[in-house]
């Protein structure tokens, strides 16, 4: 069991290696140049040159690389050229508007996607299962940031029981979680759906039902126990999608997150802050997907008693 | 049983089908130019009225006929997108599964490198860098989303490659290349294409949120997403300006869909 919780912490660690060269290789070939951005295109070129070397800009490429990774570790990811401002301070300040959002939507699609997943499953072949096949493909179908336009347009405008966007009391928070969940709640419904289905044809299923239990408590009891799981290993991984929506999402709703400074960032080119956010985000799904590790570990005995790898 | 699924795909496929005679067909089918001012209320979007069944943008445009258009820009993107994302996530899902060994483990780390990060915050900064154009686009797009596609084949390239028949063919001496090229693609070409549709409608709807984000393919091309993104200055006030052009990218994204996920529910029966 520690060898396998080592084996995903070593892999997380591997992971924002790979992020880091990423992004770093992105701010590379920008073609604006940052002392120009920073100075403003009518510097002289005795400027240009202090500022380039204030930044490590004329150093070789491996060590600039050095340097980030070095500050990035020390918390310092930089200064962001536009805002003035220490880029870890610009994302601390944004993070709990995200996380409240993110998480909110996180467990509101669990919920739907798994009474949505149990209904299908409850009723295979049958007009709610084909039915419910048909929603979760339209839910997925939908671009979240025209979902959530039309969310501000009929709570918004033609209802008034919603503000129009913007981050404030606990109402301000609905609309936006209910555009993010819509969309992972189709996709978790299918993933339980098809997970059910296959626990089901299972022998333990089978000598539970041949000891007089009945479907539904055979499909509670026994079956949700391994069904569970892959949608486990999913929502930990769709967090990288939830992320993606959370961008647009806030866009929409004005809202002051991790999403729309990234957005702001790059409409800027402001490469610390498209950097910093990048990094930060893989950070989050990282550190998710750890513990979801541990969850797993929790939830299933194979891989406690070390059947599994 | 298989009737009603067969459904499915044959609904995704008619819808499909109904976009690409649309897009062929645009200037025949739209009753106006998309690009030119066509109603006398200029300056402020109109509700759909008989003469323009969709309402008219603030330049006076035509909605309806932009839609239209707008299906050219869309299924080109699509198309092309997918094309690229299924070229990157073929060939390593391939390799991975055929080669196995330290190939496999070295391009699967890659893969979940890559599944770890915000696809769309990365595709922003990447367009964002390369200043958007249609090819920096489609290019992003590949480079962001072929991972699933590798995932899928490589599970599928290493199943069939323990099968007798490729036993049978390398024991004879084929080469690797001639293992893949004639005994492995045939018959992973089924799952190639419900991926490729299924990857088409990811690219619509990463595309459209690029668009959104003001990052998709320059003005004035006709595209939905940027349609959506133009019309959120006016949702106040001309709320259908939005409405229409995000049930266009829903149409076809639910198309696509219908059609890969109705053969992969037939096939996992």
């Amino acid at each position: 069991m520690l060898g396998y919780i080592l084996r995903r912490l070593g892999f997380g660690v591997v992971v924002l290696i790979g992020t880091s060269i990423i992004t770093f290789v992105i701010a590379f070939v920008v073609p604006a140049d940052p002392a120009v951005t920073i100075a403003g295109a009518k510097a002289d070129p005795q400027t240009l040159a202090m500022i380039r070397t204030q930044l490590g800009l004329d150093q070789p490429i491996y060590l600039q690389y050095a340097r980030y990774l070095d500050r990035a570790l020390h918390g310092d990811l930089g200064r962001s050229y536009i805002m003035r401002e220490s880029v870890t301070h610009l994302i601390a300040e944004r993070f709990p508007a995200t996380a409240i959002l993110a998480l909110c939507a996180m467990a509101l699609s669990l919920i739907l996607g798994v009474l949505m997943g149990i209904a299908a499953a409850a009723y295979k072949d049958r007009l709610v299962d084909h039915g419910l096949l048909i929603v979760s493909l339209g839910l997925i179908s939908m671009p979240v940031f025209w979902l959530g336009t039309m969310m501000l347009v009929a709570g918004g405008l033609y209802l008034r029981s919603f503000p129009l966007g913007g981050f404030g009391d606990a109402r301000s928070l609905i609309l936006p979680t209910v555009t993010l969940a819509l969309g992972s709640g189709g996709y978790y419904s299918r993933i339980l759906h098809t997970s059910l289905a296959e626990v089901m044809g299972q022998d333990y299923i089978r000598a539970a039902l041949g000891k007089g239990l009945s479907r539904r408590a055979a499909m509670l009891k026994h079956g949700m126990a391994n069904a569970l799981l892959p949608l486990v290993t999913l929502a930990g991984l769709d967090l990288a999608g939830l992320l993606s929506g959370v961008v647009l999402t806030e866009t929409v709703f004005n809202w002051p997150g991790i999403g729309r400074l990234a957005f702001e960032a790059i409409f800027n080119l402001d490469i610390p802050l498209i950097m910093g956010t990048v990094l930060f985000s893989a950070f989050l799904i990282v550190i998710a997907n750890l513990l979801v590790d541990l969850l797993y570990v929790w939830l299933d005995p194979r891989i406690r008693l070390g059947e599994a790898s | 049983m298989s009737g009603r699924v067969g459904a499915m795909e044959l609904t995704g496929f008619l819808m499909v089908l109904s976009l690409v005679v649309l897009a062929a067909a645009a200037p025949i089918l739209a009753p106006h130019d998309p690009t030119r001012a066509v109603a006398p209320t200029y300056g402020e979007p109109a509700p759909p009225s008989r003469a323009f069944p969709l309402g008219t943008d603030e330049l006076g445009r035509d909605v309806l006929s932009r839609i239209i258009y707008g299906a050219r820009i869309s299924l080109i993107v699509g198309v092309a997108g997918m094309l690229v994302t299924m070229t990157i996530g073929v060939a390593i899902g391939l390799a991975a599964g055929f080669f196995r060994g330290a190939v496999d483990v070295a391009l699967m780390r890659l893969t979940d490198v890559m599944l770890t990060l915000p696809a769309l915050l990365l595709a922003m900064a990447l367009v964002a860098v390369l200043s958007p154009s249609l090819v920096s686009i489609l290019i992003v797009i590949g480079l962001v989303s072929w991972t699933q596609v590798a995932r899928v084949l490589r599970a599928e390239a290493l199943s069939i490659s323990q099968r007798d028949f490729m036993l049978a063919a390398r024991s004879l001496g084929a080469s690797s290349t001639r293992l893949i090229a004639l005994h492995l693609l045939p018959n992973v070409l089924p799952l190639i294409v419900v991926m490729a549709a299924l990857s088409t409608s990811g690219t619509l709807l990463l595309d459209a949120g690029l668009s959104f984000l003001g990052l998709g393919v320059p003005p004035p091309t006709p595209s939905w997403g940027r349609m959506i993104e133009e019309a959120e200055l006016y949702f106040r006030t001309a709320p259908w300006l939005a409405a229409f052009p995000g049930l266009a990218i829903f149409y076809a994204v639910l198309g696509f869909n219908l059609f890969g996920y109705g053969y992969l529910r037939r096939q996992s029966r």
